[in-house]
Formats: C-alpha cells, structure tokens, sequence
C-alpha cells in the first residue's frame, strides 16, 4: 500500500498517470452527463410544489456537492504537501483551485436563478448562500496568494497555509441549513438516512453528480500535468518526455 | 421537442440560463485546461531548446 502512495510523490508517475486516466475520465463523464440531462430534463416528473423548476436541481446541487468535494481536495493535496513535503501536493492543489472556483460560481448563480421563482429573490444573506460565498472568496483568496510572491515555493506554502485553515469552512457551509435558520432547504442525498426524493428524480440527480465527479478528475488531470511540466521543466525526465513526443510525431 | 418542454412549465427563463451557464463552466473548465497544458508544454520544449537539446 506504502509504495503505491509513494508513487503519488513522484512527479514522472504523476504525469504519466494523469495523462492515462485522462480519457477514460472523460468517456464516462460524458455517459453519465448524458443520461443524466436526457432523464433529469425530459423523463422525471415535474416537483408537485415546485413544477420544472425544480429541474435546476440537476445542475445546482451536483456544483454545489463539487465545490465543496474540491475544496477538501485541495485542502488534503495542501495539507500532504506541507507535512510530508511532498511537491506533487503543491501541483494537485494548484491544478484544483481554478476548477473549484468555477463550480463555487456555478453553485451560486444556479442556486440565485433557482432563489428568484422560490423565494422571490435572486440573493438573501442567508448562511448557505453566505457560506458558499465565502467559499468562493477562500479559492480566489488561495490563487490569489500563490501568485503573489515571486519565489513560487513561498507562494505555495502560503497557498497551502490558507487552504487547509480555510477548510473549517467546508462543514459550515454543509451544515450551515442544520445549525441556523435558513430559506434554504436540508439536504436532499448527502445526510444520514435514505434520500428525500423519488426513485424518478433521484436517479438522474445521482448520475449528475458522478458525471460532475468524473469531470472534474478528467480536467484535474489535464491541468495537474500542466502543473507538474511547469514545476519540473528543467529536470530530465521532462526533457526525455519532450524528446520522445517528438520523434513520435517526426 | 413540443412547446412544452421549451416552456418548462413557465419557469423556461430560469431553467434554461441555468443549463446554458452550466455548459459555458464546463466547457470552459475544458478549454482553460488544455491550454493550460499546451502552455507549459510549450515552455517546457523552449526550456529544452534553450539547454541545447532541441535541434532537429
């Protein structure tokens, strides 16, 4: 078990990896998003309360799940890179950031879109919302720091520094509809007992959030060999890659 | 598709901008990525040029 999580740390195997998983990632996103869209809009049944628009659901709570599923992502990769040292960390923790910043956005301006026809109002400073917003700020905040400095290993560890201390707002924002009073509904899958929701409803919702899953580790891959090729462009192994790409395509 | 399904039961202007920004996220989740790579691939092949280990 140890070796496998030692190959995490090294960067060669991380590349190849990430460059291998990649498709894959990417085919079964693709299935499970289209089963997902065809079923959660055309065949589910419309909400006796809330009619259609309830469909947004598809979209609103798979980003939401996400934006809170990367940041705890981000926050472990930070976490590992700053006690065990290890770059690799660094690397995943800065490929995640843009990525669970633009699933925070999505997750609100769904939730804002969904707000108007329910509660009357696109945006309410309620804790869920002004969680999740807070959330946003803590991605922009971590992107922002690592760019900051100009010796990008100080940068890292600030970022890192933010990002793990920043996860105490993970369970606020889960948790946030249990601990206060909120316009926004409990939880619907993610909470202890069967899920409150139709089988007909249930399904495409659950094949929504793994596409988004999926998605995200497909994407994730893409960036984090970015990441890796960027931090490691002056060793060996990424000039023997390089040589060998080429006389692949020669 | 009948005009009811565009119509998402009178929540169409809602629902729709919703998917549409979706999409967008995704796709530009994609796009961002691989040209994030392409980027650093680029560097890292400068980089190589650089060293003297690139002439072809």
């Amino acid at each position: 078990m140890w070796t496998w999580f030692y190959k995490l740390a090294s960067p060669p195997y991380v590349y190849g990896a990430a460059a291998a998983l990649v498709p894959w990632f990417l085919g079964a996103a693709a299935l499970a998003l289209g089963y997902g869209l065809i079923d959660g809009l055309a065949i589910a049944p419309p909400d006796y309360q809330q009619g259609d628009a309830f469909r947004m659901i598809y979209v609103h709570v798979p980003s939401a799940l996400l934006s809170l599923t990367v940041y705890t992502v981000m926050a472990a990769a930070s976490a590992v890179a700053l006690i065990w040292r290890i770059k690799v960390g660094h690397a995943v923790s800065a490929a995640a950031a843009p990525i669970g910043a633009s699933f925070t956005l999505l997750a609100l301006v769904t939730g804002s879109l969904w707000g108007r026809p329910m509660w009357g109002t696109y945006w309410a400073w309620d804790p869920r919302l002004t969680s999740e917003l807070i959330l946003l700020f803590l991605y922009v905040g971590v992107m922002s720091l690592r760019s900051a400095f100009e010796d990008p290993e100080r940068g890292d560890r600030a970022a890192a520094l933010l990002a793990t201390v920043g996860v105490v707002n993970v369970p606020i924002v889960h948790f946030s509809v249990v601990w206060w009073n909120s316009l926004h509904q409990g939880a619907t899958i993610v909470k202890l007992g069967a899920p409150s929701m139709a089988g007909s409803m249930l399904w495409p919702l659950l094949s929504m959030w793994l596409g988004f899953m999926l998605f995200f580790a497909a994407v994730l891959c893409i960036r984090l060999q970015g990441e890796v090729l960027n931090r490691e462009r002056q060793t060996k192994w990424v000039r023997e890659a390089i040589m060998v790409r080429r006389e692949v395509k020669s | 598709m009948d005009n009811t399904f565009w119509s998402m039961g009178g929540y169409a202007r809602y629902v729709w901008p919703c998917f549409a920004f979706a999409c967008a996220v995704l796709a530009w989740n994609l796009w961002s990525a691989r040209r994030y790579h392409a980027a650093a691939r680029l560097r890292a092949q400068r980089a190589l040029q650089m060293a003297g280990g690139g002439e072809s």
